[in-house]
């Protein structure tokens, strides 16, 4: 299994190898010590595990660029949608983040589904001059969430506070805060759990058909629309469970979504559109980079990290990551 | 002297090689076919002489000149213009409006160029569908269209192709007096054709190619009656014929 | 394509909109209508390079902070009055329009879309943290020249009647053919000798120099910015984009209207119809603004404007003469 090697040598590469030779040439300037080296390996961690939580939200924009071939810029705000709904079970009827997954789901899913259904699908093959009718049909579909959440819950920042929310797990002198690594556990079975989807079951298969080839796969007989805002409620699905698995480690406030939408698709880029590997790849990236910046630099520059990868990509690897290891 | 030359286009797209060692001289004012099956690589050179796709290797000469690398809007300005197999029209433009757009390469002013325009679309027996919208046009009219654009510009080399691909019998014949009246006016022509009927009453001579090679290159007769293309392309019909 | 503005109609605009600031003589309409009169600006601007040429700019709030910026740096660098940025801001905005063009039109659609996203993304992030040159998220403050807002409206009044007259004469020329070609099939306008890289450019140049004169001009005007104000993702860049959708893109007059529509509906909402509707009917004004994006994208997809037509069947209908 080749790809698989590729890949995993990939992931080292840029994971491990790239921050260690950073931190290397920042030693070697003298503005950085063996103390630095030292977090390293801290703060690798926590990226990792948040990026987790990334590459979630990374499939489910992928997932959904690649089908219906838009940009979900509603993406950022069903998370928060889904988050406020996490909130609303914590706080009226005492589930557990995790448990409220089961919630989210079904719940953005249905959302999707609707917005789906009967704001985007009539608009292909809409005839228009500007071409982006469905991406910003999404940003509308975004400003409305935001603004019903906020017309609910007022901008007040909200939280959670879980039992085990300052547990941690150390390994060494390697600490793994409990929240975190139980959201990139079940990240993690999501994510297995969508790929045995795609590959085993009828739709999955459908999916991937027409992801690959629309015209093609309505010739096969697959059902065109009904795929497209499937798939669409599928990915918003996954965003809202990264949702829930957010909620113990994040403030919540109704304009929350913009920056995860632009993190969605910095993922997504740096992955290259439609390639759930790359997703994966590209969240775990954001994370760690993120991470390295709000260790190294400051925090104010954190965001700027993703950014900075998308200019990257965009000027040096524009298939992104999926073009390097042929997936 | 001749007017346009093209010395070994090679082309790799990945692995495989598209086109791969096609040469040939087309004399100014004739009318020179380019044949092949599908998938021969005959789309692909006409690409690659408009710097559509940039060479893997070879060179290109235009009145004497190379033209290896330049943008292909200098390659209009330097007098070839072309048309494309899948036809592009300026959708939600005018007829007139789509020839007026290409006539600028000549003109400057909107009035010389709608004039410009209009004698190009009265030529090529458009004036009827003037002021109608291309996207509403029917295949055969677009293919028309594309031509008219490529004439307003002016060109000393049209390369056509595919025109006749889709048209009716009718439509073919127009399609065909329409060519040789270009040419007629001095213009001269390369055209990539699958339409017998077409390439062989209309061109002074043709070049074969096959896989991206060339296998055939002289006469109509001559090239119908060559073996390998008669084997790769023809049926036996054309070549006693 | 090419409407000519019909006669005697522009010219009676022009002059109800000159005089009306006199005749509505108070603070809070003047201060209205010159917001309205910032957004024909923008939007037309973005309109301009979106609309008439095809590339969908998701982040021209990179030009108008740039331009605000100009005369905010300017003053409080080397205190030069915030006037010079209203000449220097537009050409300074046109400059950043070269780079951002130079990386981002190399990408087309939904690339380029998200590209120019990231790109006021980014200056809006180095505008926050670039505390030495730019005061960060302290923002710029000055000392406005007027008390009254006559002069105020009557600038931007010109500003945007010279963008709206420049574009009506661009769009009418050689250069607005090609525009337009290459928003349609930018590889076959190449083909018939258009140097589609030239004119996108020339179109963003034209695009971001009036964006950013009306962000030298809101320096101007509001004394204050920041960098979430002038650099906003939501406010500035998304708005731009449905002004124009809203008043219809590729078209005169479109962004105008929109920008009317938009800031009619969204005060109205505000002040809850002027205090005659209950409390939280103000709380949903930017609902309500969703809520008519989504509504024009769906049932108006070419605006105010451009389904002109269509509004006047469904309102104006004669029962009398039915259509088949």
């Amino acid at each position: 299994m080749a790809t698989i090697a590729r890949i995993l040598i990939l992931a080292g590469v840029i994971l491990i190898g790239v921050p260690y030779i950073l931190v290397g040439i920042g030693m070697v300037m003298g503005t950085m010590g063996m103390n630095d080296l030292f977090q390293m390996t801290q703060t690798i961690v926590i990226g990792v595990l948040i990026g987790g939580l990334y590459a979630l939200i990374g499939i489910g924009m992928t997932l959904i660029m690649g089908v219906m071939g838009i940009i979900n810029l509603a993406h950022g705000q069903i998370l928060m949608t889904s988050m406020y709904v996490t909130f609303v079970s914590f706080k009226y009827f005492g589930f557990d983040p995790y448990v409220s997954i089961l919630i989210s789901m079904p719940c953005l899913f249905l959302v999707a589904l609707f917005i789906g259904r009967y704001l985007l699908d009539p608009l292909i093959g809409r005839e228009s001059i500007l071409p982006e009718n469905q991406v910003l049909m999404t940003v509308g579909v975004g400003l409305c969430l935001t603004e019903i959440m906020r017309f609910i819950f007022t901008s007040n920042y909200q939280s959670v506070r879980t039992s085990y929310a300052n547990k941690a797990y150390y390994i060494g002198s390697v600490s793994f805060n409990y929240p975190l690594t139980i959201a990139f556990f079940i990240a993690l079975m999501l994510t297995v759990g969508l790929f045995l989807f795609l590959m085993k079951t009828d739709i999955g298969r459908a999916i991937r058909a027409t992801a690959q080839d629309k015209d093609a796969a309505t010739l096969m007989g697959i059902p065109q629309r009904k795929i497209t805002f499937s798939t669409y409620a599928l990915g918003s699905a996954l965003d809202a469970a990264a949702g829930s698995l957010l909620l113990p480690v994040y403030y919540l406030f109704p304009d929350l979504g913009g920056p995860f939408t632009l993190k969605a698709f910095v993922i997504t880029i740096l992955g290259g559109l439609g390639s759930t590997v790359g997703a994966i790849l590209g969240g775990l990236t954001l994370g760690v980079y993120e991470s390295l910046g709000a260790t190294f630099v400051s925090m104010g520059y954190k965001d700027a990290v993703g950014m900075v990868i998308f200019l990257l990509v965009l000027i040096f690897i524009p298939g992104g990551l999926k073009r390097v290891t042929r997936i | 002297m001749s007017i346009f030359e093209a010395r070994n286009l090679v082309k790799y797209f990945g692995g495989l090689a598209a086109v791969n060692g096609v040469s040939f001289k087309v004399e100014k004012g004739e009318i020179f076919g380019l044949i092949g099956p599908n998938g021969s690589g005959k789309t692909t050179v006409f690409n690659l002489i408009n710097n559509y796709y940039p060479l893997t290797s070879g060179d290109i000469f235009f009145n004497d000149k190379s033209i290896k690398g330049l943008k292909t809007h200098t390659i209009c300005h330097l007098g070839i213009a072309r048309t494309f197999q899948v036809v592009k029209p300026l959708a939600r433009m005018t007829v007139l409006e789509n020839v007026t757009a290409s006539a600028f390469c000549r003109v400057n002013t909107i009035k010389e160029a709608q004039k410009l325009a209009s004698k190009a679309i009265e030529f090529c027996g458009l004036e009827h569908y003037k002021d109608q919208r291309a996207k509403g046009l029917p295949i055969g009219l677009r293919k028309r269209l594309e031509i008219t654009r490529a004439v307003a510009t002016q060109p000393e080399l049209i390369l056509l192709d595919e025109t006749a691909a889709g048209l009716n019998p009718k439509e073919l014949d127009q399609a065909i007096k329409l060519i040789k009246e270009i040419n007629r006016r001095g213009i001269t022509i390369i055209i990539v054709e699958h339409i017998m009927k077409v390439i062989m009453t209309i061109s002074n001579r043709i070049l074969a190619i096959n896989y991206g090679r060339p296998i055939a290159q002289g006469t109509p007769e001559e090239v119908s009656r060559n073996p390998e293309v008669v084997k790769a392309y023809l049926g036996e019909e054309y070549a006693q014929g | 394509m090419k409407k000519p503005i019909k006669g005697l109609g522009p010219i009676i605009i022009l002059i109800l909109a000159g005089v009306l600031p006199l005749v509505v003589n108070h603070d809070y309409y003047q201060h209205l209508m010159i917001l309205a009169l910032i957004w024909v600006v923008i939007g037309s601007s973005w309109n301009l390079l979106a609309g008439y040429t095809g590339q969908v700019s998701f982040g021209h709030a990179a030009f108008f902070g740039i331009g605000a910026y100009t005369a905010g740096i300017l003053y409080t660098k080397l205190s030069l009055s915030p006037w010079w940025g209203m000449v220097l801001g537009g050409f300074s905005a046109m400059i950043l329009g070269l780079l951002i063009g130079y990386l981002c039109f190399r990408l087309r659609g939904p690339y380029f879309a998200l590209a120019t996203l990231a790109s006021g993304e980014i200056l809006r992030l180095i505008a926050n943290n670039w505390t030495d040159f730019t005061e960060g998220m302290v923002g710029i403050l000055i000392m406005q020249t007027f008390v009254s807002k006559l002069p105020y409206y009557y600038l931007i009044f010109f500003i945007a009647a010279a963008c709206i007259f420049v574009i009506y004469l661009v769009m009418n020329s050689k250069w607005g053919y090609y525009f337009v070609s290459v928003r349609e099939d930018q590889d076959a306008a190449a083909s018939l000798g258009i140097n589609t890289a030239l004119y996108k450019n020339i179109s963003l140049m034209i695009s971001s120099f009036f964006t950013g004169t009306a962000g030298a001009f809101y320096m101007n005007y509001m004394g204050f910015i920041d960098p979430s104000v002038v650099f906003s993702l939501h406010n500035i860049s998304i708005q731009a984009i449905l002004v124009g959708i809203i008043g219809g893109v590729a078209t005169l007059w479109g962004p105008a209207i929109g920008a009317l529509v938009m800031v009619g509906i969204q005060e109205l909402f505000r002040t809850a119809v002027f205090g005659l509707a209950p409390k939280w009917v103000s709380q949903g004004h930017a609902l309500a603004f969703g809520l008519m994006v989504v509504l024009t994208i769906l049932y108006l997809s070419n605006g105010l404007v451009g389904d002109w037509p269509k509004i006047k069947k469904i309102f104006f209908r004669k029962p009398s003469r039915e259509v088949s």
